[in-house]
């Protein structure tokens, strides 16, 4: 495969997580059970996504 | 109605844009009719095993699980820690050396290669237009589900989604496929997460939760750990609101229908059957009991929460009713995005739910191309057809198997309850699937008359139980009882897994005494394809075979620790 799928997977949470932690801190989004949960998940999901970049990096490096 | 902000949109719009950006860097990949079918057998068996895992994860499943758990509590467990695990193990294990080992590119295939023509014919049929019918269903429910939630248009939303995932396997085929149903498995986890803890957080946590479903137990007329338990009340089909007994369901579910489905369906077995190696072919299946057995923390639990909310009196969210005035059940996941998810957060779990729905529709779709270009058309339409024809083929049957899933879909409308239209037809054709595969791959003296005059039976046996029972309180017709009324079982559940063990026994029955009274077939071309004619040491599964077993023995015992805990 000409294409590792941990680079895909890697981008897509990072650019998610990007946007909705974004949105959280300037959109003001709507609390939920109290929590700025865009925050909190948008921060989880970028971590996600860097560390599936990290891991196809490391990947490569090995070849 | 949800309302979306641009955030929302935007998150959908790189999601799609993601897909065909995948599909068209897997362009270049695609040579040979090989790699457009079966990923030219490179696929990592992590990959693999997460696309074994999510092509059973579509939307149905997902929207189908937390409506049954809201309907029946922790009891939905049974899906996954005796539905799904032992015969995921089962196929790992025993059943993939035969598969990956006789080279057939279809499930099909193998039954030509171990039986005969016929065998493979009615196996071949059966599944392309059950494939069809799948998808069909899936894209009705999606099109439905986003008119109802955010207003879209019914046939626009429809279209859309089955023109991108057109899209995408027309590019890069199967590994389109499965690249994006990795994708969407990790999707689905982290835009389902979030739903179940806000849900705790919100109801009081696993404590609260756990008081919360007493009130909706007592509240039917059950005991008042029902909803919590998954075993304990399954002595008896009125102690419990599946209406089940430990002896139908370990048989119907965790035997029958289970393995039949996990072991010989073809859209499943096909994602190991493009691992890059027979060892990672063997281990897909085991990598996917992983994240199968953690599941139902993520699909079920979201709706016992919702059922407990709507039972303790000030619930936030609300279920709407159908038209019959029964509670729809199916709203749980969209009217908890709906209150639980700031804009944002909304997006991602929308293109999640949207991502599940288009990665269903896709594994249909290719295992739909490759069963009717490699099963239908090349051996009985065009023989000696070359392989870029098939290639060729393999991209028309594509764009014909959408048209037919749409066709499907706006068939599909007179069908409410999802997950028990899907049981019914798994029932049909799946059932009687695994008597065949299990005395095909065991015993040697099984022969192609047996297996088709077996098949046939146990089809018929099927379809004759269902048409003689009927479920309380239904109407015969669809449900049942179209020939006449001879029993009356306390749920449609009860005649699906009863309906599901009369299919494999008429089968195994038929299938033995046919080939008994037949002519033995040629040992040895049964070489690599039987059990006992293959030899273990000599090959790479020998090597492996201790490894493979361990792992498998690792995952049933997790499934067993799981069935304890929630007793």
């Amino acid at each position: 495969m000409n294409l590792d799928i941990r680079w895909p997977i890697g981008l897509l949470f990072a650019v998610f997580g990007m946007l909705i932690f974004t949105y959280g801190v300037l959109g003001d989004p709507q609390p939920s059970v109290g929590l700025n949960v865009d925050v909190i998940w948008g921060a989880v999901l970028g971590a996600f996504g860097a560390v599936m970049l990290r891991l196809a990096r490391n990947a490569v490096a090995r070849q | 109605m949800i309302r979306l902000a641009f955030i929302d949109w935007a998150l959908l719009g790189i999601y799609f844009a993601f897909v065909l950006g995948i599909g068209w860097w897997l362009k270049r990949d695609i040579r040979t009719s090989d790699d457009f079918f079966l990923s030219g057998r490179r696929i990592p068996a992590w990959v693999a095993g997460l696309a074994f895992m999510s092509a059973n994860l579509g939307a149905q499943e997902v929207i189908g699980m937390a409506a049954s758990g809201a309907k029946y509590g922790m009891a939905t467990s049974h899906f996954y820690w005796v539905g799904a695990i032992p015969a995921m193990v089962f196929l790992a294990v025993f059943m993939m050396p035969f598969y990956y080992g006789s080279k057939a590119r279809s499930v099909p295939e193998y039954l030509r290669l171990r039986f005969d023509e016929k065998t493979r014919g009615f196996n071949a049929i059966s599944f392309a237009v059950m494939t069809v019918m799948s998808s069909g269903i899936s894209m009705y429910a999606m099109g439905l589900l986003l008119n109802l939630l955010l207003g879209w248009d019914f046939n626009l939303s429809m279209w859309i989604c089955a023109g991108i995932v057109l899209l995408y396997i027309l590019l890069g085929g199967l590994t389109s496929a499965i690249y994006n149903e990795v994708l969407q498995f990790f999707l689905i986890v982290f835009g389902f997460a979030p739903l179940v803890l806000l849900g705790l957080r919100d109801i009081g946590g696993w404590d609260g939760l756990q008081t919360g479903l007493v009130r909706v137990a007592t509240d039917q007329g059950f005991a008042p750990g029902v909803w919590s338990h998954s075993w304990q009340f399954m002595g008896a089909t009125t102690e419990n609101p599946m209406g089940v007994e430990w002896f139908g369901l370990a048989m119907g579910l965790g035997f029958v229908l289970s393995f039949g489905y996990w072991c010989t369906d073809f859209l499943i077995v096909q994602r190991a059957m493009a691992a890059e190696s027979m060892q990672a072919a063997r281990r897909a299946p085991l990598v996917a009991t992983v994240p199968k057995m953690l599941f139902p923390f993520l699909v079920i639990v979201p709706g016992m929460i919702a059922i407990a909310m709507v039972h303790s009196g000030h619930s936030p969210i609300s279920l709407p009713s159908k038209a019959d005035g029964s509670t729809n059940f199916d709203l749980v996941i969209p009217m908890m995005l709906g209150h639980y998810f700031p804009n944002g957060l909304l997006g991602l779990g929308l293109t999640a739910l949207i991502a599940s729905f288009m990665s269903g529709m896709a594994g249909n779709v290719t295992a739909f191309n490759t069963v009717w270009t490699n099963d239908i058309y090349s051996p009985y339409i065009r023989p000696n057809a070359n392989d870029a024809h098939l290639l060729w083929m393999g991209r028309a049957a594509t764009v014909v198997g959408v048209l037919l899933s749409l066709a499907a879909a706006y068939l599909a409308a007179s069908f409410n309850n999802i997950m028990d239209v899907l049981q019914l037809v798994f029932a049909f054709i799946n059932a009687p699937l695994f008597a065949t595969f299990l005395l095909g791959m065991f015993w040697h003296r099984a022969n192609g008359h047996g297996a088709f005059t077996g098949l046939v039976a146990g089809t018929a046996c099927a379809a004759l139980h269902h048409g003689l029972t009927l479920p309380a309180h239904a109407v015969a017709g669809v449900k049942g009882g179209w020939i006449a009324l001879h029993h009356v079982y306390p749920s449609e559940m009860a005649q699906n897994f009863w309906t599901a063990i009369f299919a494999f026994g008429g089968c195994l029955t038929v299938t033995v005494l046919v080939s008994l009274m037949t002519a033995a077939p040629d040992r040895h071309g049964l070489r690599g394809l039987v059990y006992s004619e293959t030899p273990h040491a000599a090959d790479e599964t020998g090597s492996h075979l201790g490894l493979t077993a361990t792992l498998g023995l690792l995952a049933l015992c997790g499934a067993i620790i799981l069935n304890w805990i929630f007793w």
